[in-house]
């Protein structure tokens, strides 16, 4: 199989649904003409043109309300945000109108678009440039977020969420964009594409004696971490990927607890009402006479992100952090 | 205050001759009467129903702006759209939904238009162009941009008025969308309808402009104009330039529209009458309302006599009424239906709906 790039995967899963739906297009800061900021969207304005791909000013609430207008008489836009970080500007339009023009409408009017970019820290860009807000729009009723941890789930999650006629928010990662993986080609799949559905997770690595939940970047944070347990302490973690956080697979979390009986959830957001509370909730709700130990979490350091650079490596999970909470319940 | 205030009580009886209005039959003078006392009527005995307490929430009235729906969205043609903010009950009867439909929605019944799920603020009829009824001041104002930029995309003739206040102006996402329908030349006509109060602070304590609010538009290069807003004739021979650049040339302009409302900025508002003067209330109902000045055209055009007036008001208090009657027998919608409407995908019972976990109720 093939091997390419995470931003490579999402560019192509944006040109097919270019090419399969005339109603979809591409807009945001820097996505046309200049290829993207972080290159992403290299190459489509030159293939699909002005129509498709379009350079919107610096000027969120304005183009991603734009967007939602939009998709309410049947456009698909996929709008990039340069980071999500940028999207407190545009709060009103992504929490109140995108989440409940349907519900406000009874169910009149849906709202297919796909928002997406970067969510991630880790850059040494401060706090301003460093917010991971799944936790915030998972918990609204009426969006759908996902995160893709890798080259192949970022194409098929990206697939998926254009299609879908609800509103999507992909929380993609800059550290993430020139890591590699396999993806194969639309000629090696069948059904010819691939097509990553939302609300199913994936195990990334079998193992029978703790779960590691995670998304995004935490989840190869997690498989380093297996790793180390499993060379140096003999202990087989399994890496359970959400991949999709709302809708969200609790059967695959809960089917490895109970095999495992026990679990930490690691995430780069802050620990406050983060992915994690939800999932360590979920787990002891649904699987406590599994557990042989408490469900443990480790977020980011609860602080604004800091820049100094090597400070800010120890402020985000790393492995021997993982290592170091397994072994206090292994 | 540098407003179009309003001129006279017969209403820019000049614009009659206006080659939009010259034309109109008697039947269509009639339904423009008709419109604006069925909008009346109806907020009148919702107000009335509000009080009784059969409602919650908020109710903004829009009793005295009546002509500004009535005679902008008659103009309104198949591929033209209609958003406004919440203030959003005259519109919705403009543009075709029924009395039973908006009040059961202001009942929280069922049968509203939205299931009871939106309220007074979130009015809805795509299948008639009207895309809300939205609650946040200014937050409808990109929506309308991308209404108009999906007729374009889609090549088709049309355009989107988009209503908003004179206090939605200051708002940084109205200014957003300024930008992005005159940069991309997006046929959208944001319609200020300036009834100078921003809640309870007059135009001059809150906004800073040259000559009027629509003159902002200068500084985008868009296309503007400032007209009164009691005359029927007036509102529609001052939009229909405008309408005409947005179908022909998908050219996006600024209309601010000069009227009143004689009630507070929602029936909640405590302060009502301490902003303004009870004389300054009395002076529009008895010298600038635009159900009367209209009422006073078609009398004077012959078209019709004043005991035909009455007997359409009458109509339409009998309309509202039954309405009401309605409203109050309809079911509630039940709790089990709380999470019903969501989620596309869940609601089509789609496999995407169908896959994952979409609700954490327990």
């Amino acid at each position: 199989m093939r091997t390419i790039t995470y931003r490579e995967a999402i560019r192509e899963a944006l040109a097919e649904e270019i090419e399969r739906d005339e109603n979809v297009f591409l807009i945001g800061e820097e996505v046309a003409q200049y290829n993207g900021a972080y290159k992403v969207t290299e190459g489509l304005w030159k293939k699909y043109g002005d129509k498709r791909v379009i350079d919107a000013p610096i000027s969120e609430a304005g183009f991603l309300g734009m967007g939602i207008g939009a998709s309410m008489l049947g456009l698909r836009p996929v709008m990039e945000l340069m980071f999500w970080s940028f999207c407190y500007v545009a709060m009103d339009q992504l929490m109140n109108n995108a989440s409940s023009v349907r519900y406000m409408s009874g169910g009149l009017i849906h709202c297919p678009i796909v928002v997406r970019g970067p969510a991630n820290g880790g850059t040494n860009v401060g706090a301003t440039h460093s917010h991971t807000p799944e936790n915030i729009f998972a918990n609204m009723p009426g969006l759908k977020v996902v995160c893709p941890a890798t080259p192949y789930d970022a194409k098929g999650l990206m697939k998926s969420a254009i299609r879908d006629n609800d509103p999507v928010y992909v929380m993609e990662s800059t550290v993430l964009y020139g890591q590699t993986g396999e993806v194969p080609d639309n000629d090696e799949i069948e059904g010819g594409e691939l097509i990553v559905p939302l609300g199913v997770a994936d195990v990334k690595r079998q193992g029978d004696d703790i779960t590691l939940v995670a998304h995004g970047r935490a989840v190869l944070t997690c498989l380093e971490a297996a790793a180390i347990l499993a060379d140096e302490h003999d202990i087989e973690a399994e890496v359970v990927d959400l991949r999709s956080i709302r809708p969200l697979d609790q059967d695959t979390i809960l089917e490895s607890v109970r095999k495992t009986g026990r679990a930490i959830v690691v995430e780069e957001n802050k620990p406050f009402c983060g992915i994690g509370a939800q999932i360590a909730y979920l787990i002891q709700h649904e699987a406590f006479d599994d557990l042989d130990a408490p469900v443990l979490r480790l977020s980011s350091i609860d602080a604004p992100a800091i820049y100094s650079p090597p400070v800010e490596k120890k402020q985000l999970p790393y492995p021997s952090q993982i290592v170091d909470k397994a072994l206090s319940i292994c | 205050m540098a407003t179009a205030t309003a001129k006279s009580s017969t209403g820019s009886a000049e614009f009659a001759d206006d080659p939009v209005n010259r034309d109109l039959d008697t039947d269509t003078k009639i339904g423009f009467y008709r419109a604006m006392v069925r909008i009346r009527h109806f907020e009148q005995t919702a107000l009335k129903h509000y009080q009784q307490e059969k409602m919650g929430g908020f109710l903004h009235l829009y009793i005295g702006q009546e002509a500004v729906a009535v005679g902008t969205i008659s103009l309104c043609g198949d591929n033209d759209h209609i958003i406004t903010a919440y203030r959003d009950h005259g519109h919705a009867l403009a543009v075709g939904m029924s009395m039973e439909e908006c009040m059961a929605e202001l009942f929280g019944k069922r049968t509203g238009c939205s299931k009871g799920k939106g309220g007074s603020m979130h009015f809805f009829a795509p299948d008639k162009n009207y895309w809300g009824g939205h609650g946040i001041v200014g937050g409808q104002t990109p929506l309308g941009a991308g209404l108009a930029f999906a007729l374009k995309y889609k090549g088709l003739k049309g355009a989107c008025l988009c209503y908003l206040g004179d206090g939605a102006v200051n708002q940084g996402a109205y200014h957003e969308s300024l930008n992005l329908a005159a940069l991309w030349n997006l046929p959208v006509i944001y319609i200020i309808e300036n009834n100078m109060y921003s809640m309870g602070t007059s135009q001059a304590r809150s906004s800073a402009y040259p000559s009027c609010l629509a003159e902002r538009a200068e500084g985008y290069g868009m296309n503007w104009d400032l007209f009164n807003g009691e005359s029927v004739y007036e509102i529609r021979a001052k939009l229909k330039p405008h309408l005409d650049r947005a179908h022909d040339d998908h050219l996006p302009s600024i209309l601010e529209i000069a009227t009143y409302r004689y009630y507070g900025h929602s029936v909640a508002d405590a302060n009502a009458k301490k902003y303004r003067s009870k004389e300054e209330i009395e002076k529009y109902q008895n010298e600038h309302d635009p159900i009367k000045v209209w009422e006073n055209i078609l009398i004077d055009e012959g078209v019709f006599e004043a005991d035909d007036a009455k007997e359409i008001n009458r109509a339409a208090k009998d309309e509202a009424d039954a309405s009401a009657r309605y409203a109050d027998n309809s079911p509630l919608p039940d709790v089990s239906e709380i999470t019903d409407d969501v989620y596309y995908e869940v609601d089509k019972g789609t496999e995407a709906g169908r896959t994952g976990r979409h609700f954490f109720n327990d």
